[in-house]
């Protein structure tokens, strides 16, 4: 594309700095997206319970890692410890309901809270150290964790785990897929739009500020401490929220789910969905939650002529994850934002290249 | 030149690296309005100099005073509330955002919001806040004339344009002095015209004080007011710029020329100043 020109359609002129500095570029998109959600939420009148679960599995994977997309794509730096913020999100929420009678309600995004604190502590390192010093950093305060989760029995319940009650407003309980979607959209929309926000003012582009030329986001008055530090601390605050979330729609928070496996599948959702873009997370979610059911659909689409495919479905669950990383690193290192971004300029510029 | 108060005093510095003595007991001041070249051959210091007002590298010996504040221990992210802005010898934007965005990071210390506010918008002023603050970036962005490029992704552009929207983004940070590092290294000529009147129009318009580093010696004498000359991490000479071209130990900085007249003890000295 040409020095400085935009996606703007034809005839699309900017009168006002407020209508250039909107979320969406055109206001057709905008249009679009609360269009989309729109019909998101009717989703639940007609759609499947399966249906459903996979989107609430979208819906607090994704929050969380856009967490980790805050730090590894707009801030630059690395986190191998994103799933134990996770899990310390939902045994916060549970913990909080359990023990201190908080409402879910109140209890979900005081977990966030809760989580963020945490990141602030486990992001202290980030102020002195990167790279593979402070991945290795970050890997540590995933294991401390771990071991903290299992054996901190007066927070996690320990190996037998915790209960977590179902969100109940005004005694309506949140029980069902139905009525539990509209409480992660909420949260989606929400925590998404904050991001949007974020990153277009000044804290935002302080971050990204830090990850492309740190020295002189120095002299631009950014404190480099602070915000490799503060980014920890939102990302964990994501996470938060995206584990609570997690924890009362299954119920039950295990410790065993906040593995080092999770942390590398965050990773995976924002380097598919592209590093540093805010939509790219939730595509990269979309794929990675999406594969191993395309992986069990074409499995069992072909166990008429294979049967003993099915036995080894796991197998090939785990696999199709590390071939997607493979294939996209080679082929598409930036991510389904930037395939979906080269998309639209084709057609805008059609039949033309540049 | 109004007044001859001092903006900048920098007192008998000395930096180090190890056994490699970049700075030896430089002291020389700015007034308040001036265009202040610093010039000298490869090696001489004047990177390291730039470095020690701005606060990438802190001084073993000496100060550094700023109007009446000490500022030789501060850090390069606290100087900017002072008032003092730089540009860098190698590009140094941000090269994945816009061209906007990049003069709007230069805004930050003049920003309130945070994480927080910032998230939250139409309801915290933050849009307010983003509004006024576009509207003095935009003035900026037409000064320079980068109307054009101003939503491009800044590592895409040219080195010239890339120069200038870093100029840009130093002149956003509403300094009262501004530390240019080679602003027209590797330009063409039309280039370096446009940037010379920048420079002057900073100085003139904008009332910025400059303080340059720069290696063309026609820029340099056309523009400056003062020269101060460095030579191996020690000031061999400071005046107007004619003094300094007439000035012996200049010639012998750059040319290398045989003067046995010309001792040790005296490079030491003031010079013409």
């Amino acid at each position: 594309m040409a020095l400085g020109s935009s996606m703007r359609p034809c005839g699309d002129f900017r009168t006002t700095y407020a209508s250039d500095m909107t979320i969406f570029a055109t206001p057709v998109t905008r249009y679009l997206v609360i269009a989309g959600i729109g019909l998101l939420l009717l989703v639940p009148l007609f759609g499947s319970p399966y249906m459903l679960n996979l989107l609430i599995q979208i819906g607090y994977y994704g929050i969380a890692a856009l967490g980790l997309n805050l730090v590894v794509g707009f801030t630059g730096q690395i986190s191998l410890g994103h799933s134990a913020f996770f899990g310390f999100g939902a045994f916060a929420s549970a913990w909080l309901n359990n023990s201190l009678g908080v409402p879910v309600f109140f209890a979900i995004p005081l977990a966030g809270i809760m989580t963020m604190l945490v990141g602030l502590l486990a992001g202290i390192p980030a102020g002195r150290i990167k790279g593979l010093y402070l991945a290795i950093a970050t890997l540590a305060s995933q294991f401390i964790m771990e071991d903290f989760f299992a054996r901190a029995n007066w927070f996690t319940g320990g190996s037998s785990g915790a209960m977590a009650e179902y969100l109940t407003i005004f005694g309506y309980t949140f029980e069902t897929d139905q009525s539990y979607f509209y409480v992660v959209l909420f949260y989606v929309v929400l925590m998404f739009t904050f991001t949007s926000n974020l990153i277009r003012s000044r804290d935002g582009r302080a971050l990204v500020a830090v990850r492309d030329h740190y020295l002189s986001a120095e002299i631009m008055g950014i404190n480099l401490t602070w915000y490799r530090v503060m980014s920890f601390g939102l990302s964990a605050l994501y996470a938060g929220i995206g584990g609570a979330l997690f924890g009362h729609y299954l119920g039950f928070v295990s410790v065993e789910g906040f593995t080092i496996i999770l942390s590398i599948q965050f990773l995976a959702i924002i380097i598919i969905g592209g590093l540093g873009s805010i939509y790219g997370t939730l595509l990269g979610t979309i794929f990675m939650v999406l594969l191993p059911e395309v992986m069990e659909w074409s499995v069992h689409l072909f166990s008429d002529s294979m049967p003993d495919l099915i036995q080894s479905l796991a197998y090939i669950k785990e696999m199709a994850i590390g071939l997607a990383i493979i294939l996209f690193l080679i082929f598409e290192p930036e991510g389904l934002a930037h395939r979906w971004k080269r998309i639209k300029t084709y057609w805008k510029l059609y039949p033309f290249s540049y | 030149m109004s007044g001859h108060t001092t903006l900048l005093k920098v007192e008998d510095i000395s930096l180090a690296f190890g056994g490699v003595k970049a700075l030896q007991g430089v002291s020389f001041s700015v007034e308040i309005g001036e265009i202040f070249s610093i010039i000298g051959p490869n090696g001489a210091g004047k990177t390291s100099m730039l470095n020690c007002i701005s606060g990438r590298y802190q001084p073993q010996v000496g100060g550094i005073h700023f109007r009446d504040d000490e500022i030789t221990k501060l850090k390069p992210n606290q100087r900017c509330h002072l008032g003092i802005g730089r540009t860098f010898q190698n590009l140094a934007l941000f090269s994945h955002m816009s061209v906007l965005d990049n003069i709007m990071v230069g805004r930050h210390h003049l920003l309130k919001n945070n994480f927080l506010t910032g998230g939250l918008y139409w309801f915290t002023g933050a849009r307010r806040e983003e509004l006024e603050h576009r509207r003095q970036v935009e003035e900026i962005i037409d000064f320079l004339e980068i109307t054009h490029i101003r939503k491009a992704q800044a590592g895409t552009l040219s080195y010239g344009l890339r120069k200038r929207v870093e100029l840009a983004r130093a002149v956003a940070l509403k300094p009262d002095l501004i530390l240019l590092d080679e602003p027209m290294a590797g330009m063409n000529q039309e280039e370096k015209e446009d940037m010379a009147r920048y420079i002057i129009d900073l100085n003139e318009e904008w009332g910025m004080t400059v303080v340059m580093i720069e290696h063309d010696m026609g820029v340099v004498m056309d523009l400056s007011h003062r020269v101060m000359v460095l030579d191996f991490g020690r000031r061999i000479a400071t005046g107007q710029p004619d003094e300094i071209m007439a000035n012996p130990l200049v010639k012998k900085a750059y040319l290398g020329e045989e003067d046995d007249a010309l001792g040790d003890e005296e490079i030491s000295t003031e010079g013409v100043a």
